[in-house]
Parts: structure tokens; C-alpha cells; sequence
């Protein structure tokens, strides 16, 4: 891949810098030539296509672009590309394998987590940092971590309810696995 | 939205980033968590033309006590570090208050302590924090490090007393004479919105008299606003509900607040008044169980 940047801002003349970074997506390692001001949002989408990560607000309000950053959750709108260069990032394309759903996907459907969709990839996201530092939340820890997410669809009660959910589904596979 | 062009340099010490603050001319902003400076750059209210990002310097995300009981918070100590610290949740009341408060959590993983003060937004948390515990901002630029004291940093909305070639490096916060005790209670429309008003208390006690005391307002006025009087008449004097209420009151008169979408100023002073001698109130209620 060459200049990732030519397909963001079509009007790039030549002679802009641009910085040559490797990042690991999903696992993947890519490089690319980015223009500094790139936002990793949008290396992920139009750079990557891997456009499950949602641009929202735009203002670092809604969280629908979280992705994570070396396991933690930021707002890949509000984090420059270029800031990206050796570190791994996961995007909710990453939670899948070619066979299933990850859990926190699973419960999204099973407790109707979603409406619109909109905010739902950024929710995951959040969801599976929480899950990973706390893997048996409370309902007011759930509220808590997603707080930087936003959804006007649901009123939160499914999202809280799928996040739950897939944390039981986890510890069950992990009490499985040890048995 | 896109961030207008910028030239980017992201150095690996502190020297070769003052180095390139100078030749940024006044006109190179230094990047750290970048939860304020990337949005602003997006809305272009700030055009830099060349960005320091500080984030690959090693060695400036931690917090730690010195032997006499001295905070060191880093450049690059995010306000997550500071939430999830026993140490801090052991120590400092105050700052382990308003940690869980800044921004959301999200943010949270990126934004820093030191940034936050550093950007002077009249509604940050950090700033106000730092006042009240007597901090102290270290920064260093081209002829080697100084001292500001946190209440002498902030000059006015988004302007501190930082050169255009030096990087705040470290804030401080001196020992407790005595037991620290404190809080910080802030009020939002919801989660991740600027306060409609905050305040931020820092007490000393020893045997139940205030050695210290430092009150800061967050979102009533122009700046930070350091609540001096409130804090002095407390000085000396032991908490009850007669001197709560005195210092609370000073606290209100101190604020600056303007009627907006989030409140009247009637309303953000009473907010002040109320968060004050709540703060103050639950700091007295234990110690007066152990009297």
C-alpha cells in the first residue's frame, strides 16, 4: 500500500510529508505512508476498509470510533495515525473468528443490544476492555465502563443486558477449558 | 473533520523536543494524550504548524512518592493510571475524588494530568485539583527546569505561564502536614460534558485543627479560580458546622459564574455553596467519630 492519504484527501498535491508507519491490525501487520494529520479512524476506513469502526460526532463524545490501543480502549478519531506506528490496534472486525461470533458479539444479538447499529462497534469495544480487566462486572460497572459510549436507540437497559451476557458466556468457556 | 497540516515530530527525549519547540517559533504545540489538542485541531480553534508529540519519550508515565511523602506525577501519567492506583486511593483523597470524574473513560486511557493542567480550560478537573493541593508544575526548556506553583501556572482561559519553548514535565504535590483529607464534587448535564460547576478541596489536619487548606472552583469563572478566602478562614480552626458553613459561603462568593445553557449564575454559586460544605461536611463526620 502505497500513500494511504490519496485516497483519504483526493486534492493532496505532491511534496506533502508523509511518514512511513507499521501498525498491527486485527493481528495483520500493515504499512502505509500517512500524512501526520491523518486520524486513525481513518486509516482504518478508508485506508484499511475496514470500516466497522464508525465515525460519529467526531468531538471524542460518542466513542462509536473506539477501537482498541495495545488492549485499551480510545477514540480512534481523537488519535492521530502516525501515533500508531509499532503499537496494535483491534477494531471490532477483530472479535470474530471464521467460524463465530465472539461472546460480546453473541450477546449483542441475543439480547437485542442494537437497533440502529450505529454506536454498537464502539460498545464492544469498550465492552471487551471492561471484560478483560473484570470478567465478572456488576450491572453498575457495566453502566460505568460504557459511559464514554453513546447510543440513542436503545436507552442502554439490552446493552447493559448483552454485556452481561457475554461475560457469563466467557466464564463459562473458561471454566470449561479448565475442566 | 481534518486536522489542518501540520509538521510532525515525535522525539524521544525531552531535549530534542524543547529543541524543537524553539524552532517551532512560537507557533509548535506538544502533544501528549491529545483529548483537547486533536478535537481542537479538528475544529480549528488551534493551527499549529508543527506538533511535538511526547508520547514516545520513555520514562515520564509514572506517578510516584518520594521518601518524604512528595507526589511526582509525570507528563505522560494518564488520568486511568491515577484512577486505578492504590496509592493514590490510599493517599490523596482529592485527586483519587476527581480521577473517576475527567472526561470518560474512555478518554481516560489517553488524556494526562499534566496536559490537562497545561491546556487551562476554565472547566478542567486537574487544574482546580492541583490548586487546592498546593501543587507545584515542573518545566524545563532550553536553559534547564523551574518551578511554577499550580495557582501562578494558570493565567487566563487555555493561556499558562509556559514558554513557547518549554514542556511541563512534572507536577508536584508536597507532602500532607498532617492528614490529607479531601474531595472534589463536580456536576454535569451527563458523562463527559464540561462541568456546569466543580469544586476541588485539600485539607491538612492534625488533631482535628486544619493545618492547610486549599479550595479551587472549577467552570464559574474566566480561569480556575483559587478560593484563597475560603481556604484561609478555615486555616487553623477546627471543622464544624459553623466553620463549614463560613468557608462554604466564602467559597460562593468567590466564584465568577455566568448564567448559560448549563445554569444561571445564581445557580452554579449555590452549586459551589453546596458542594463545598458537603466536601467539607463528610471530611468532618469522621473525624468527629474519632474525637
Amino acid at each position: 500500500m502505497s500513500s494511504l492519504f490519496n485516497e483519504v484527501v483526493p486534492e493532496r498535491t505532491d511534496g506533502v510529508p508523509t511518514r512511513r508507519v507499521t501498525i498491527t491490525v486485527n493481528g495483520e501487520q500493515h504499512t502505509a505512508d500517512v500524512e501526520p494529520r491523518l486520524l486513525l479512524a481513518h486509516l482504518l476506513r478508508q485506508g484499511l476498509r475496514l470500516t466497522g469502526t464508525h465515525t460519529g460526532c467526531d468531538t471524542t463524545n460518542c466513542g462509536a470510533c473506539t477501537v482498541l490501543f495495545d488492549g485499551r480502549p480510545v477514540k480512534s478519531c481523537t488519535m492521530l495515525a502516525v501515533q500508531a506506528d509499532g503499537h496494535e490496534v483491534t477494531t471490532v472486525e477483530g472479535l470474530a473468528t471464521a467460524s463465530a461470533l465472539h461472546p460480546i458479539q453473541e450477546g449483542f444479538k441475543d439480547e437485542h443490544g442494537l437497533q440502529c447499529g450505529f454506536c454498537t462497534p464502539g460498545m464492544m469495544m469498550s465492552a471487551k476492555a471492561l471484560l478483560a480487566e473484570n470478567p465478572d462486572p456488576t450491572e453498575d460497572e457495566i453502566r460505568w465502563a460504557l459511559s464514554g459510549n453513546l447510543c440513542r436507540c436503545t436507552g442502554y437497559q439490552n446493552i447493559v443486558k448483552a454485556v452481561m451476557w457475554a461475560a457469563h458466556k466467557m466464564q463459562d468457556q473458561e471454566s470449561e477449558e479448565v475442566s | 473533520m481534518y486536522p489542518p497540516r501540520f509538521q510532525y515530530e515525535a522525539p524521544a527525549t525531552v531535549e530534542e523536543a524543547i529543541a524543537l519547540l524553539g524552532d517551532g517559533n512560537g507557533d509548535a504545540k506538544v502533544l501528549a494524550g491529545g483529548q483537547s489538542l486533536i478535537p481542537m485541531l479538528k475544529l480549528r480553534f488551534a493551527a499549529p504548524t508543527l506538533l511535538v508529540d511526547i508520547n514516545n519519550i520513555a520514562g515520564l508515565d509514572y506517578h510516584r512518592v518520594d521518601p518524604d511523602g512528595t507526589l511526582r506525577i509525570g507528563a505522560l501519567c494518564r488520568h486511568e493510571h491515577l484512577e486505578k492506583s492504590a496509592l493514590i486511593a490510599d493517599n490523596y483523597p482529592t485527586i483519587a475524588a476527581a480521577a473517576p470524574l475527567v472526561a470518560d473513560p474512555i478518554v481516560r486511557t489517553r488524556g494526562t494530568f499534566v496536559g490537562s493542567i497545561c491546556h487551562a480550560d476554565p472547566q478542567g478537573d486537574w487544574a482546580a485539583c492541583a490548586i487546592a493541593l498546593n501543587a507545584n508544575l515542573v518545566v524545563q526548556g532550553p536553559s534547564g527546569r523551574r518551578s511554577i506553583a499550580a495557582r501562578d501556572f494558570v493565567h487566563g482561559p487555555f493561556e499558562t505561564a509556559l514558554a513557547a519553548d518549554e514542556i511541563a514535565v512534572e507536577a508536584v504535590i508536597p507532602a500532607a502536614n498532617g492528614t490529607a483529607r479531601g474531595g472534589y464534587l463536580k456536576l454535569e448535564r451527563r458523562i463527559g460534558d464540561f462541568a456546569t460547576a466543580g469544586v476541588a478541596v485539600s485539607l491538612d489536619i492534625v488533631d482535628h485543627r486544619v493545618e492547610r487548606a486549599g479550595i479551587a472552583l472549577v467552570g464559574v469563572g474566566p480561569q480556575t479560580i483559587d478560593a484563597r478566602d475560603a481556604a484561609e478562614a478555615l486555616q487553623g480552626s477546627v471543622l464544624t458546622s459553623t466553620t463549614i458553613e463560613q468557608a462554604a459561603s466564602l467559597a460562593a462568593q468567590a466564584a465568577q459564574p455566568r448564567s448559560d445553557h448549563r445554569g444561571s449564575a445564581s445557580y452554579k454559586r449555590h452549586i459551589v455553596q453546596t458542594f463545598t460544605s458537603r466536601i467539607l461536611t463528610s471530611i468532618h463526620g469522621p473525624s468527629r467519630e474519632a474525637a
